[in-house]
């Protein structure tokens, strides 16, 4: 514990310290990359320890003088210690990556500010994970979103990004406010701010709780990027640095998940249509976001709508799980939450890897374009390897671990159970299996195109054609990276069998029920990792079968055969947009499109073109008139605005003697 | 500390489930490893004869004498003896996909029960769940022959890769929601006492076959339901008319065939090799759900089984017979309304026992 709060420490200081070295880009690097790596290795073990332990938790209190009597209090249980490993992990590696990303910017930038901001961001997300005080929660989740907007914004003189960051900042702060009003309703229903202890039970009402959860799932729900909550992922993710990128899409959007887990416990017993929300949401942002994200031309982009499908992913699970809390069921609930939170894991280490492979072919080529790149395979085959590794993760393809908490949640929704209860509930179940298998195929394709179309085939342009290798320090993270994902994969029975406290703080069973469970599904996992590994061997000795044949034969090499055709060129290659032109047609209707055709005209025409964009349903068709009614009703108050400051004096005076009259009327 | 305890006992009560069948403890003997090896040895040797079986019925209905039954065998070794020749846009990928494809089916072979009618004739590698990994496995072997289409650059190559991937998307929910319908149909009948709550393919299969009467009288609709999508997930997944045609790579039809077309020697033989036993597994699974054989006699079990697998594939040279290749925009139609049966008959499945 004291040992977490000191790599909070360390990481403040190398904030401080990379902000007053600022002139000297060398020392600086070295000072903020080099603090956020210690402080990482440094939390690691203890965090590792918390995450194998079975309780007491120890805790840290301290008083502060902040209102209602709230105490600093931090606390690391095993929920704070399975989200906790990923922020270290991944924020660790990152910050080796960015120290070579950012430094190619010694130039034109202060290399001070970002790593300032990063390590704030990155104490702030533990501090968020350990505290047990809604107001020292606030702080710190405050202290999170800004310093992740500052990063977002690094390189602001490139058209977009400042607006990204602006729609970020609204984003997130429009979720703040629904977690302010969240934590006030809660304190006044607890009596305290301090949420270190479970709760005495029905202490609220099934009404007030409902509310609630309204209040959490759209205040959390907005950071983790569930749709229609999404709208800032696409936009933000893609501006950023790209180890600032990883950081944001694997492990910040995961508090907003933790959060949900974390106040679940405070609501009491969940309500039926909880569940059916989280399902529907989740299906709603597993499916439209696998769809938009294969839609994306920008790489960095297609991993964000990426992104918002594997919260989706997560919701189901949790979904199922709330349902098996609600209908007292301990399989469905053990495997709907474990399944749910394998995922956050899994998902952290594969998304990780992936924005820093999509930051290592930016880096590279100067475009995140897809329909540019092409062949990269030879000029980067570590990145290669690296992405290939992600992509088959995040496609939940076994051996690796993206396919062991998806397991898990089919599992759930396969159970025996399900039906003999009642209708209401296999409905849901039902919903499960199929929107899993859809979103299964749909992940597949972008992740076809996300590989094959950057890094296998030619070139197709000179960018691509030129790409430089990406620096030591830039590939060593991501092949650490791929390592966990199969490392993950073939142990996920290891990390499912510690969640037993977890879990039986989220379903309220009783430990040994859980734990009865957990053996069951640890065993099954096992048993693929088994297989998984029988796989492995394997395609080696099929390898080698084809080595064998092939030895001292004749092995030729030649151009790919385009059907007679005898000069063709990269340009004749299939593109992305038409790798997945089939689906986007199919499916227009949830993923609308804006088409440019200037035809051919005449019997010698002298240009066409064909241009399409997808744009978001939810921005387009949701938020875009929503704000224009909002900008709309406040161009009405245009009058109370001409720039004269007496009349602002005015204003202020007029104000604090109104309030004065409210304030002394209230006496009386 | 407590890691290094953990693991090793239970990859070693797994190496002892990956033995025993679908979890259910049995002895072991080598008798029995013996025994549970034939269905296996059966994939390995007959399914390139289901390719030569297919021809050889549209040889007969169009007329003609057609290539020898074992035809499939002799190019394998054709091709197995052959050098190869490689595009230079390619890399270690283009080499990659076909092991991967064989392997992924190898690895099918071993979860797909054949004619077992008790716990002890279970597919070698079964466990419960085995359904949703088997689903996942061929989307392993997808990703990587596609991923080694697009590998060369050629814009045939790539417009195959974009159909396959495409039909996949949807015969995958398709034979996914067909597996779940069956495993929740046929776990009715039986009371499950370990492995998660879920029945293996094997298990399947052998409460199936032990009341094979019952159960097709009380779940006729729902299995039909679920055979009818199979057959169309079998065509599509193995790329046979009226989805692909599998005898051209020409214009109109490219979907399979162009993507491997610049594969030569091993390689090719390799995919070859897949490409039956894909057929072969998928037929295991239809045959195990139409005729559940169950003899009291394992031998006749397995000789039955073998019987209907060819049977499927001489329906599927029928097929090939009389019908033309869909029109592409057809095609996705085709898929979506067998996801939908596929999809009824879970919904039945979960309503008639909500009913009452």
């Amino acid at each position: 514990m004291n040992q977490v709060l000191m790599s909070v420490g360390i990481l403040l200081a190398g904030a401080v310290l990379a902000l007053l070295t600022s002139k000297l880009p060398r020392i600086c690097t070295f000072l903020g990359a080099g603090s956020a790596v210690a402080a990482c290795a440094f939390g690691v073990l203890p965090a590792w320890n918390a995450f194998n332990s079975v309780g007491p938790y120890e805790s840290q209190r301290w008083n502060w003088s902040m209102p209602e009597g709230a105490d600093f209090i931090v606390q690391l249980d095993v929920l704070s210690a399975l989200f906790l490993l990923p922020v270290l992990f991944v924020s660790g590696l990152s910050a080796i990556y960015g120290s070579q990303y950012l430094f190619a910017a010694r130039y034109h930038k202060q290399l001070g500010p970002p790593w300032f901001f990063y390590n704030s961001m990155v104490a702030s997300m533990i501090l968020v994970l350990l505290a047990r005080n809604a107001v020292l929660f606030l702080i710190a989740w405050e202290v999170m979103s800004l310093a992740a907007f500052f990063l977002i914004t690094f390189e602001d003189e490139k058209p977009g990004v400042l607006e990204a960051g602006r729609i970020f900042l609204i984003a997130t702060h429009l979720g703040t406010a629904f977690l302010l009003v969240f934590f006030i309703l809660l304190g006044q229903r607890l009596g305290s701010l301090n949420f270190d202890k479970a709760p005495p039970d029905g202490i609220m009402s099934s009404a007030t709780s409902s509310l609630l959860f309204v209040l959490m799932l759209v205040g959390f729900g907005t950071k983790a990027g569930l749709m229609p909550f999404h709208v800032w992922l696409p936009e933000a993710h893609p501006v950023a640095p790209s180890h600032v990128s990883a950081v944001l899409s694997a492990v910040m959007i995961k508090t907003g998940i933790y959060g949900l887990l974390r106040f679940l416990a405070f609501l009491g017993p969940p309500s039926e249509w909880w569940a059916w929300v989280l399902i529907v949401l989740g299906l709603v942002s597993g499916i439209l976001g696998a769809l938009c994200a294969l839609a994306q031309r920008d790489l960095k982009r297609l991993l964000a709508y990426s992104s918002v499908d594997n919260i989706g992913i997560i919701a189901l699970g949790m979904g199922i799980g709330l349902l098996g809390v609600q209908t007292r069921n301990a399989a469905l609930s053990v495997l709907g939450f474990g399944g749910a939170l394998l995922h956050v894991v899994n998902h952290s280490l594969f998304k990780g890897l992936l924005f820093l492979g999509a930051g290592a072919v930016q880096t590279a080529t100067g475009t995140r374009d897809m329909e540019k790149l092409g062949g990269l395979l030879k000029k980067m085959p570590r990145t290669a390897l690296g992405f290939l590794v992600g992509a088959l993760a995040i496609s939940g393809l076994p051996p690796l671990n993206g396919f062991m908490g998806e397991f898990l949640i089919y599992l759930a929704a396969f159970r025996e159970e399900i039906r003999l209860t009642n209708p209401m509930v296999s409905v849901p179940a039902l919903i499960v299996i199929a929107s899993l298998a859809m979103i299964g195929g749909l992940a597949m394709l972008c992740f076809v195109k996300a590989y094959c179309i950057v890094f296998l085939g030619e070139p197709r342009t000179q960018l691509a054609q030129e790409a430089k290798t990406p620096g030591f320090f830039m590939w060593v993270p991501q092949l650490v990276l791929a390592l966990a994902c199969l490392l993950t994969g073939m142990f996920a029975s290891r990390v499912l069998g510690t969640l037993g406290p977890v879990l039986t703080s989220l379903t309220k069973f009783e430990s040994d029920v859980v734990q009865g469970e957990l053996q069951e599904a640890a065993g099954l996992l096992s048993h693929i990792a088994m297989l998984s590994a029988a796989l492995l061997a394997m395609i080696a000795v099929l390898g080698l079968f084809r080595w064998f044949l092939l030895m001292g034969r004749e092995v030729g090499s030649t151009n790919t055969w385009a059907c007679g055709f005898s000069a063709p060129t990269p340009r004749l290659q299939y593109t992305g947009s038409s790798l997945v032109q089939p689906v986007t047609s199919l499916l227009a209707m949830l993923l609308p499109m804006r088409t440019n055709l200037n035809p051919p005209q005449g019997y010698f025409p002298q240009s066409a073109s064909l241009s399409t964009e997808t744009f978001d349903f939810w921005q387009e068709r949701l938020y875009k008139p929503v704000f224009a009614l909002i900008g709309w009703a406040l161009s009405k108050l245009r009058w109370l605005q001409h720039g004269l400051t007496h009349l602002y004096v005015l204003y202020i005076a007029v104000t604090v003697l109104v309030l004065l009259i409210w304030f002394l009327g209230m006496r009386a | 500390m407590k890691m290094e305890m953990c693991v090793p006992s239970s990859w070693i009560s797994s190496c002892g489930g990956l033995l025993a069948a679908g979890g259910a403890a049995s002895e072991l003997t080598w008798s029995r490893i013996a025994v549970q090896c034939v269905p296996t040895m059966l994939a390995l040797a007959l399914s390139p004869l289901m390719l030569g079986i297919i021809n050889r019925t549209k040889a007969v209905m169009a007329g003609r004498q057609g290539p020898p039954m074992f035809q499939p065998y002799y190019d394998l070794a054709k091709l197995l003896g052959k050098g190869a020749v490689y595009s230079r846009t390619t890399t270690w990928i283009f080499r990659a996909g076909p092991i991967v494809g064989l392997a992924v089916m190898l690895m099918a072979t071993l979860l797909v029960p054949l004619g077992g009618s008790s716990d002890e004739d279970a597919a070698p590698l079964g466990f419960g769940g085995d359904l949703i990994l088997l689903a996942y496995l061929l989307g392993l072997a997808r990703f990587f022959m596609v991923a080694a289409a697009l590998d060369t650059g050629s814009a045939f190559c790539g417009m195959g890769a974009s159909r396959e991937v495409f039909y996949s998307a949807l015969a995958e929910p398709a034979l996914l929601m067909g597996l779940a319908a069956t495993e929740r149909a046929i776990g009715r009948y039986y009371v499950l006492d370990h492995s998660g709550g879920m029945l293996s393919l094997s298990e399947i299969h052998v409460v199936l076959s032990n009341d094979a009467g019952t159960i097709w009288a009380q779940g006729a609709l729902i299995l039909a339901l679920v055979a009818v999508s199979l057959v169309v997930v079998l065509l599509s997944e193995n790329s046979r008319i009226p989805i692909d045609d599998p005898k051209t790579h020409l214009e109109l039809t490219m979907i399979h065939e162009v993507m491997v077309l610049d594969h030569g020697g091993p390689d090719l033989a390799f995919i070859l090799y897949a490409k039956a036993l894909k057929l072969w597994v998928l037929s295991a699974l239809l045959v195990g759900l139409v005729v559940p054989a169950n003899t009291g006699s394992l031998g006749l079990n397995i000789a039955i089984t073998v019987l209907a697998i060819f049977g499927v594939a001489f329906l599927v040279g029928m097929i090939e017979s009389v019908m033309a290749r869909l029109r592409l925009p057809r095609v996705p139609q085709l898929l979506v309304a067998a996801m939908a049966l596929a999809g009824l008959a879970l919904v039945l499945e979960y309503r008639e026992v909500a009913a009452p």
